[in-house]
């Protein structure tokens, strides 16, 4: 996993080997200050030796700023590395999901993607940080002052070896003991923010049922429960503090024994023991970093791995290996397509499938919730692949196209569609990018949307908000219609798209859609009979199977859903009419 | 000065929450803190004696004793062992101190949160307000569990640490006076930079979020666009920009920390040459012992100093956040004023009004004149508006001279398009707004004499957007009346024609709804919704119909259970579409914020006016 993630450093490898390089030559000077000082000590003031004082306290500072020089050059080098690295994670992963057909999408969700590439990529950046610096500097710092303090004297620095594994070991055990009591606590936080957020989205139920005392007692209780295992994970880390403490001071008092007994022996001198103590706390101090590294190592991992699920994802959409480059009209065949979201033949929502759209057709499709419509029309840009049976486009089979060819003649309005922030021209572009202002005139014109287009103060270079707030739902549906058709597309999908439109303006659409794009066929998903009305075949779709296909007429005679739907719907207004 | 201020003021109350509850226990752990910095510094100074008073006069002596150093070292160890303990101890039970204060912030917080009026809701986004119970609740936690006792130990230390060099050695103290001012220095340079790179980082990473957010929600379009190519520009351009900001501010407080461990270790090789010198030429007396604890206690002086610097950048967060959270709690809460209140009542045999302690089906508004005649008006549902004027904003009215009436049982359809102001009036029915000129009148009585909750519990609301609440069904449709019987949810449910649907589901009432509804279709969202206005069976409501596509015969469904909920009720419809208005007693045209049309469906059919327009489609609703 972590293998995966290093790809991702690219040219920021540099930054990324050069930082431990500096904090090697520096932890080498923080070594060396007290072995040197060491040496001052007993040679320099004990022999009362001003030169010698001097010679190696001129070396000393000079060791000083070396340190100090790469202690700064690593910081600036792990910063390098730290950001480069979150920007290439990011770049990839945002490449790897304009990858993603809408099947890996599904899988995901958007909120999902939406925090893996930041908040997780942001955990990712902080402990890739601290490890390069931090998971160098500590085990060689260990390193290094346990081969001094052997140098010094090996005696003693047997007491290091025997406490250091321990400490370290308990430091870990900690650490993992109080993990699942964080990782409960985390859960708990999703829980009182799940209340927090309920109620602010439903305040107006909370006031107008006066539940605020209720919910305020739903709270605490949460809070209370985070209260309970936040103090526990607290009180099993407490440990960590006093268990450092602990070691330090018997680490001390046994060097002071020990220590005493070999300078009275003659084997050690007082600069040495000075070292030595020096050393131990280098140890301890750097033994702690090492668990703190870890934690927050186990914690990054999980971000990690979020990160490389999208990473390792595979779209499951191909192009073909000589793919069709030309659609060469609009006629649609369905043979005995079967369609399943989690790809289970089994779980089937569309089943078998069959249908002849001729090139020019408009054809219209209704059906309650869950009768699979919006299904059915996304398998035709191969939106989705389809799980059983063929679709042909074009007399061809959609998998044998080049995908962005075969999008460029399907263009869909979603049901849930979106505008971007931007001005209108903008968004009318994604179409086509190199379309004239004539052209998306004529494409709004046709959507009927130039008019209120024109009644804007900037008309065409209005500001659209983030997600089209300002727009009401009707507009948006046309300017989304309008950019569609500014693909000049050989098939033209509407799925629920003028839901929004007043039935005036929707007839008015339809009927410049078969005066100006005859050619083009036309599928339109509707709620609205009068949509549908006057299509070449009406598609009634049920539990994911055609219940009916016919012409207005015919359905309306042989459709029992075509009558239920129709009389549901006309007898409101037609006696007024 | 002013931020300063708002600092000291911030840290005050920060510090008021946690004298509430855990004054002594805070006096506690000050004191085992206390405890633990003086046995450190009691460690650097028994090395001094170590070397002096113990090794070095052994090596003069022909056959050492080590009795002397031997009862030391047991002495140090006691006192070691305390220091261990104040260390447990202190953390111990500054977990609890931390914990429970920052419950008493979030549950005081929440408590706030609930009275605030819907205005606040509206000003501000859903993001925002969570972030006051995640992000800055979190950076409340950092100071206080793990911030405050260091802060705390480590200037303690520091002090202690200072009152030891001065005993030992005056003038190796001034030469550690000096690199501490150039210390202090470069922490104010550095710290300077990167807080204001950081700030930088802040808002790209916010234009960064909002374009993944944009650009991922809308990634099926992107797709059926074939945009792809484009999407990856334009993210490539803030991802460039995000990776140079987050360097900048990443470099400077990376560089803080081996800065400042380096000006240590330079103080530290200074320590020993000034110190081999003076000891050389005899001046100040002193030892080598001496300069050995010197030296120990120059490392016991600067590391909490750069560790301190590293907690800068967490109190300069902290304080924002508990700025934030304070703001919150600062807000102007809901006023009520109101005294006139809802009781149970039953008629006595003479006809009059009388309160009684149980649930009879007949409600009065006990009403309290101030010349201190107490009158019992019965609850019928009679809501008038007369010459209201309102706007969200003082300069910016929204509704103009707005007068209407709605009879108990009637009910008024209020149409027009987005922006005209139908949702407007109901907010100020049930007082989520308050006029700002006119009055409304409920049974005769301004509402503004009513208290706010008996108002809101006499008016039933069924919203547009469907709100459920995690918990089974049945908790959900009883969140009406928490006293409900099983039976009365049932029946609620029947009413609504929610029944039919629930007992089909495998775990019928008792299913559970997460995530505001999830598995549950849209329709079937709102036949919950409608039982559960059902069963506080209010004599008023509000209803503002679904606008969500939902498809023919769902709807038929919810229409039935709308349109037997409003039976016998006074009712304000906002209309979304037009078949469902038809039998009002009354439509109110809206444009503008003015009533442009009123009467009955047929008197607005005959006028060819808006509503016939509207109403034969030549005009778009939303």
């Amino acid at each position: 996993m972590v293998k995966k993630l290093l790809k991702s450093l690219r040219e920021y490898k540099k930054s990324a080997i050069l930082t431990p390089i500096c904090v090697l030559v520096e932890v080498f000077m923080e070594i060396a200050i007290p072995y040197l000082l060491g040496i001052l000590i007993d040679q320099g003031i004990e022999q009362s030796n001003l030169s010698v004082i001097l010679k190696l306290g001129a070396l000393l500072v000079v060791a000083a700023f070396i340190s100090l020089f790469f202690g700064v050059e690593s910081g600036k080098f792990s910063a390098r590395a730290g950001a480069g690295f979150a920007k290439n994670l990011r770049k990839d992963m945002y490449e790897k999901v304009q990858d993603f057909s809408f099947y890996n999408i599904d899988k995901f969700s958007t909120s999902s993607i939406v925090t893996r590439l930041t908040t997780d990529v942001t955990n990712v950046q902080d402990a890739f940080m601290m490890v390069i610096r931090g998971a160098v500097r500590s085990p060689i710092t260990i390193l290094f002052a346990m081969i001094m303090s052997f140098t010094v004297s090996p005696k003693i620095a047997l007491i290091f070896l025997i406490a250091a594994p321990i400490l370290g070991s308990l430091l870990i055990l900690i650490a993992k003991t109080a993990h699942p009591v964080f990782e409960r606590v985390f859960n708990t936080y999703d829980d009182l923010n799940n209340v927090v957020q309920e109620n602010v989205k439903a305040i107006r139920v909370v006031k107008s049922f006066v539940k605020e005392d209720k919910e305020i007692q739903k709270f605490e209780k949460v809070s209370q429960s985070i209260y309970k295992d936040f103090r526990k994970a607290e009180i099993i880390l407490a440990l960590n503090n006093p268990l450092m403490q602990l070691t330090v001071y018997t680490i001390i008092t046994l060097i002071s024994w020990f220590g005493a007994k070999l300078i009275v022996g003659g084997s050690l001198t007082t600069g040495e023991l000075t070292s030595l103590i020096t050393y131990a706390m280098l140890i301890l101090n750097s033994l702690m970093m090492l668990s703190m590294i870890f934690v927050m190592i186990t914690m990054a991992m999980e971000s990690a791995r979020r990160i490389v699920e999208i990473l390792d994802e595979v779209p499951d959409l191909a192009n073909p290996k000589n793919p069709v480059m030309k659609v060469k009209d609009g006629s649609i065949e369905f043979k005995k397509v079967g369609f399943s979201y989690v790809k289970d033949p089994k779980k089937l929502c569309l089943k078998n499938i069959n249908l002849k759209i001729k090139a020019g057709q408009t054809i219209g499709i209704l059906g309650g919730t869950g009768s699979s419509k919006s299904t059915l029309v996304q398998l035709i840009p191969r939106l989705y692949d389809v799980t059983k049976g063929e679709l042909k486009v074009g007399g061809i089979n959609v998998k044998k196209y080049d995908i962005k060819t075969l999008r460029d003649q399907v263009s869909m309005v979603l049901q849930k569609n979106e505008l971007f922030s931007g001005t209108i021209k903008e968004n009318l572009r994604w179409g086509n990018k190199n379309a004239t202002d004539e052209e998306i005139v004529k494409a709004c014109k046709l959507a009927q949307a130039d008019e209120f287009i024109n009644g804007f103060p900037d008309k065409y270079d209005t500001y659209i908000e983030q997600g089209g707030t300002n727009v009401s739902g009707g507009q948006k549906q046309r300017l989304c219609i309008a950019r569609a058709i500014l693909k000049k597309p050989k098939i033209l999908i509407l799925d629920d798209s003028t839901s929004a439109v007043d039935t005036k303006t929707d007839s008015l659409i339809r009927k410049a859609f078969a005066e100006e794009i005859p050619n083009t066929t036309k599928i339109i998903i509707a709620q609205r009979v009068s949509s549908v009305q006057d299509s070449d075949q009406i598609i009634i779709l049920d539990n994911g199977e055609i219940n009916g296909i016919g012409t207005h007429e015919q359905l309306l005679k042989t459709n029992k859903i075509y009558q239920e739907v129709y009389y549901s719907q006309t007898k409101g207004g037609s006696d007024d009419e | 000065m002013n931020k300063n201020k708002m600092d000291t003021v911030t840290m005050k109350r920060l510090f008021g929450y946690i004298f509430k509850k855990y004054k002594l226990r805070f006096f506690i752990v000050m004191v085992l803190v206390l405890l633990s910095s003086i046995t450190s510094v009691a460690s650097s100074l028994f090395i001094e004696s170590l070397i002096d008073d113990y090794i070095t006069p052994m090596l003069s002596q022909s056959t050492p004793d080590f009795t002397p150093l031997l009862k030391a070292l047991s002495v140090m160890a006691c006192i070691y062992i305390v220091g261990i303990l104040s260390i447990y101890f202190y953390n111990r039970i500054m977990s609890t101190i931390s914990q429970g204060t920052l419950k008493t912030i979030r549950d005081e917080m929440f408590e706030k949160m609930e009275k605030l009026p819907i205005k606040y809701f509206d000003t501000h986004t859903h993001g925002d307000i969570m972030s006051h119970y995640t992000n800055d609740t979190d950076t409340l936690r950092e100071l206080i569990s793990r911030g405050i006792p260091q802060i705390v130990s480590m200037i303690i230390t520091i002090i202690a640490t200072f009152v030891a060099m001065v005993i030992t050695s005056i003038p190796l103290t001034i030469l550690v006076l000096c690199v501490l001012v150039a210390m202090l220095k470069v922490t104010e340079n550095i710290t300077g930079r990167s807080g204001k790179y950081f700030i930088q980082q802040q808002e790209t990473v916010a234009k960064a979020n909002g374009y993944i957010e944009e650009m991922i929600n809308g990634q099926k379009v992107v797709k059926v666009f074939s945009h792809e190519e484009e999407a990856i520009k334009n993210f490539d351009k803030i991802n460039e920009e995000l990776c140079k900001d987050s360097t900048l501010a990443n470099k400077y407080s990376n560089i803080l920390m081996p800065a400042l461990a380096n000006l240590g270790n330079l103080l530290f090789v200074l320590i020993g040459v000034l110190g081999g010198v003076l000891a050389i030429n005899g001046v100040g007396g002193l030892t080598i012992g001496a300069i050995a604890a010197f030296l120990n206690l120059s490392k016991s002086f600067t590391m909490p100093i750069s560790r301190l610097s590293q907690q800068i950048n967490l109190i300069v967060m902290a304080l924002a956040g508990g700025r934030r959270i304070f703001e919150l709690m600062d807000e102007e809460p809901e006023h009520d004023e109101g005294y006139v209140t809802l009781v149970y009542a039953q008629k006595d045999e003479n006809g009059n009004i009388v309160e009684t302690d149980h649930h009879t089906g007949m409600w009065a508004w006990k009403h309290q004149h101030h010349d201190g005649r107490l009158e019992y008006i019965e609850l019928k549902g009679h809501i008038e508006l007369e010459h209201v004027n309102f706007g969200y904003e003082p300069n910016k009215m929204i509704l103009h001279d707005i007068s209407l009436y709605a009879k108990p049982g009637q009910k008024i359809a209020f149409v027009g398009a987005t922006g005209a102001g139908k949702t407007t009036i109901t907010n100020l029915i049930n007082r989520f707004y308050d006029v700002n000129d006119g009055k409304i009148r409920y049974d005769g009585i301004n509402i503004t004499k009513i208290k706010k909750p008996d108002l809101r519990r006499s008016l039933g609301m069924v919203l547009q957007d469907v709100n459920l609440f995690t918990g089974t069904i049945r908790d959900n449709i009883r969140y009406g009346d928490d006293n409900a019987s099983d039976e009365d949810v049932i029946a609620a449910a029947k009413l609504a024609n929610a029944h039919g649907f629930i007992s089909h589901l495998p775990q019928g009432y008792d299913t559970m709804i997460d995530g505001n509804g999830g598995s549950l279709s849209q329709g079937q969202k709102q036949l919950i919704s409608i039982a559960r206005a059902a069963l506080t069976n209010p004599p008023a409501m509000i209803l503002d119909e679904a606008t969500s596509s939902i498809d023919t015969r769902t709807e038929k469904i919810v229409q039935d259970g709308m349109d037997k909920l409003m039976e016998g009720r006074t009712v304000f419809v906002i209309a979304h579409r037009l078949s469902t208005v038809r039998n009002s007693k009354a439509i109110i045209v809206l444009d503008h914020g003015k009533i442009i049309e009123r009467g009955n469906h047929e008197d607005l059919i005959a006028q060819k006016g808006v509503y016939y327009r509207l109403y034969t489609g030549a005009f778009e609703l939303e």
